[in-house]
């Protein structure tokens, strides 16, 4: 009913709690699996090597321009699975509630999870909900965890990295966290600016399958953007990563947006996009099959690996050179 | 996807022309001792990797032009204090909020309890003090004269609204007396200056005659992008190379020689000039701007009877030779060991456009 | 210390002004300005134009960039 908020009661194990989850949660996520309710999800024999992942989601505000902390909670696993090649099998999805939270809000949340997993293929095969007292969460709190296969062949190689390798951006930066900053209102600045957040399985595996050990090493950049992943990307390979600025991608608003506060794209979150070391050679032909799919349209190549010591420097739009190292912290608006 | 009036001031093709005049024009030389002045400049030669392209025809030096960096310490612990007292909110530039006071930083504090919220402008403070009645805002009002008007239209806003609970707490410092002191050291040896861009569009840049005549130091007002920084340079080089020693101005699409009038009637309005003290320079005669008596409402030190103390020196931390452009960041004892942007020593290394720190961020190994 | 952005002015109402940056746009204060009309560029800090860009100025500082860079060029 419109208005109806969620009571400590839902979390308590009662009834109340039974028909949230039999009539607004499962009901959206009906799968086999999950339909008897049993304390645990049987997914019956897994063949291939398995990947596990989980994560937090807290964003604020909870609903904003391209999605939702539903929506992200499903594709941020799903992302994790797939950057390391593997085919998602099932995730689960445990949510804390804030005594008051909106239920139709809630059910939003959850129709944004049921098409976001639908997208990506995959089945809400267990969960949770808590309800905690008024000021103990913000609004809700997502964790999801996911569990996939590993395509035979293939698994991340860091260690295979080698100079000449080149690096591919799936797209524009920081659309996410700008999307997410506009949507806080705290700065009263607007902007025509959506969340990327997407499901990537189908692109990474596809581009996994069409070429295979090419693809050395792959991740998602979030929390810290492109330039805290690169950072990691180039320690856990122990490589010299060359970036071109010119080729970086980035949308006019967002670019706006970070030349009135002082903000470096670089370094804002993203929740549809990838990053792959590559064969050299294979680059163009990687980028270009990823610009034939539905979110790698804005596919680039942003640098390469190079000799010399271990990090991350960039060649500017001017023909300079500069270190992308780790941020401190959250960028700020700033005067200066 | 070009953002007007920046991205052809970030042409590649230009600025390889550009750099190519230059070396062309300057030749063998011994590298000439340039000060950039402002922070700003500092940020964006660091982001552009300018450095690398004019090394051997110019020595860059860094100058006081961090108005976080030259903010005596005394004044976060005032800060911090003001924003202790119960229903009081700190609003302040994210620029302020992690550097460090004597006991404690803004951040620090905020995960204490303190309410302290970071804003993109000195309105929107004054905003909240409207939706708050019952609160007691304080702005930290730090900056330059580019951000000395804004702090007084937020003044003169909250008069006009009548609005008794937006104070600023003033740390305001003015450039061109500062240049002259530099300019007069021994030590530091500047033979052109890089002025500030935003600056000059406040004050003009008749403002820097007196430090191009008294001194015989070239001075190039010059804008931000990398081409208007490099061109600007290319234009210090040409003065040095001739034996001039004029003020010219490369931001002519913004800055004019008289300055914006308007800008200066608002400062002229709610602030006086002072004496004040530099974070590791001291204290500069005439280079402060306070809060004028019949503004002494808005004014937090005034308000709340408190009295900004003057800094004790870290001894250890060299901010001061840094800012005065003595010694490079990496000359510092500190840098890079004690003093990081995780854990910094002093301002220069966690403001977002301290010397140190674009030293560190930008720095190829 | 000067941090400041080119913005087009999209609209004014009294001493406030809608500018633009790329497609993003903010609320701001045009108190330090005199005569500001849609259309205007004016550079954006701190929430307030402090001061306007003109065009033809902007222009001719690119010429004088082109001017050099072509002297430059080796044929």
């Amino acid at each position: 009913m419109p208005g109806d908020k969620i009571l400590l009661s839902h979390g308590e194990g009662g009834k109340r709690t039974r028909d949230l989850i039999r009539k607004v949660i499962v009901k959206r996520f009906d799968n086999p699996v999950l339909a008897p309710l049993f304390d645990s999800g049987l997914l019956g024999r897994l063949d291939g090597e398995i990947a596990f992942t989980t994560d937090g989601y807290v964003v604020s505000p909870a609903v904003f321009p391209g999605g939702d902390i539903g929506r992200l909670a499903v594709c941020g696993t799903l992302n994790d699975l797939s950057v390391c090649g593997a085919r998602p099998i099932a995730i689960s999805c445990s949510l804390i509630l804030e005594e008051g939270f909106p239920v139709e809000t809630l059910t939003t949340i959850l129709d944004s999870m049921k098409a976001a997993a639908a997208e990506g293929n995959v089945m809400v095969a267990c969960g949770d909900t808590k309800v905690v007292e008024k000021g103990n969460a913000d609004g809700i709190f997502i964790t999801t965890a996911g569990v996939g296969i590993v395509s035979d062949g293939w698994r991340p190689a860091p260690e295979n990295v080698r100079p000449g390798d080149r690096v591919i951006l799936t797209g524009t930066m920081g659309d996410h966290q700008a999307a997410v900053l506009i949507a806080r209102n705290l700065l009263e600045l607007s902007a025509r600016i959506l969340s990327d957040v997407a499901p990537l399985s189908s692109m990474l595996l596809g581009a996994l399958s069409s070429f295979g050990e090419k693809v050395r090493f792959m991740r998602d950049p979030t929390r810290g953007g492109v330039g805290v992943s690169l950072n990691e990307m180039a320690e856990a390979s122990g490589v010299r990563i060359v970036l071109d600025e010119g080729r970086l991608p980035v949308a006019e608003s967002v670019r706006g947006m970070c030349e009135i506060l002082g903000f470096d794209p670089l370094y804002l979150a993203n929740e549809g996009k990838a990053l792959l070391i590559v064969d050299g050679r294979a680059a163009e032909a990687i980028a270009e099959a990823l610009r034939k799919t539905r979110y790698g349209k804005n596919a680039a190549v942003i640098g390469e690996v190079a000799e010399g010591p271990p990090g991350v420097i960039m060649k500017t739009v001017v023909g300079g050179m500069r270190a992308v190292d780790y941020p401190v912290g959250d960028q700020l608006p700033r005067i200066c | 996807m070009q953002l007007k009036y920046i991205d052809e001031f970030r042409d590649p093709r230009l600025a390889r022309g550009v750099v190519g005049k230059i070396r062309a024009a300057w030749g063998d030389r011994p590298a000439m001792r340039v000060m950039e002045v402002c922070g700003t400049h500092t940020v964006s030669i660091a982001r552009a990797g300018i450095r690398s392209l004019l090394s051997g025809v110019v020595t860059l030096i860094s100058g006081p032009g961090c108005p976080v960096c030259v903010t005596p310490d005394g004044y976060i612990d005032a800060a911090i204090g003001l924003g202790e007292r119960p229903g009081t909110i700190l609003a302040t530039f994210g620029d302020m909020l992690r550097v460090p006071g004597k006991r404690s930083s803004l951040e620090k504090e905020r995960a204490k309890g303190i309410d302290a919220r970071v804003l993109y402008s000195p309105l929107d403070a004054v905003e909240i003090a409207a939706k708050n009645p019952e609160k007691e805002i304080v702005f930290l009002g730090v900056g330059f004269e580019t951000t000395a008007p804004s702090i007084a239209g937020a003044i003169l806003a909250a008069a006009d609204g009548r609005i008794a609970n937006f104070t600023v707490l003033s740390s305001i410092r003015t450039i061109p007396l500062a240049m002259e002191v530099l300019a007069s050291d021994p030590e530091v040896r500047i033979e052109g200056f890089l002025c500030p861009a935003h600056v000059s569009a406040i004050i003009g840049s008749d403002a820097y005659l007196p430090v191009a005549e008294k001194f015989g130091i070239p001075c190039v007002v010059a804008g931000f992008e990398p081409l208007d920084i490099l061109y600007g340079i290319y234009l210090l080089l040409l003065q040095k190379k001739r034996g001039a020693a004029t003020v010219e101005n490369e931001y002519a699409r913004v800055a004019t020689q008289g300055g914006n009038p308007k800008a200066l009637e608002v400062i002229g309005k709610v602030f006086r000039e002072t004496d004040t003290a530099w974070r590791g320079i001291g204290v500069l005669p005439g280079t402060g701007l306070r809060i004028a008596e019949n503004y002494a409402a808005f004014d937090a030190e005034r308000k709340f009877g408190i009295e900004i103390p003057s800094a004790e020196e870290r001894t250890a931390c060299r901010c001061g030779d840094v800012l005065k452009g003595k010694i490079s960041p990496p000359q510092c004892p500190l840098f890079g060991k004690a003093c990081t942007p995780e854990e910094p020593y002093g301002p220069c290394m966690v403001s977002s456009e301290g010397t140190c720190a674009a030293y560190f961020k930008y720095g190829v190994q | 210390m000067c941090l400041g952005v080119p913005a087009r002015v999209v609209e004014v109402k009294g001493t406030s002004a809608t500018v633009e940056v790329g497609g993003a746009r903010r609320e701001i204060s045009v108190l330090l300005l005199d005569r500001v009309t849609a259309g205007d560029w004016v550079i954006l800090h701190a929430g307030f134009a402090i001061e306007k860009l003109s065009p033809e100025e902007a222009e001719k500082t690119l010429a004088l960039f082109r001017e050099i860079s072509d002297a430059t060029e080796v044929h």
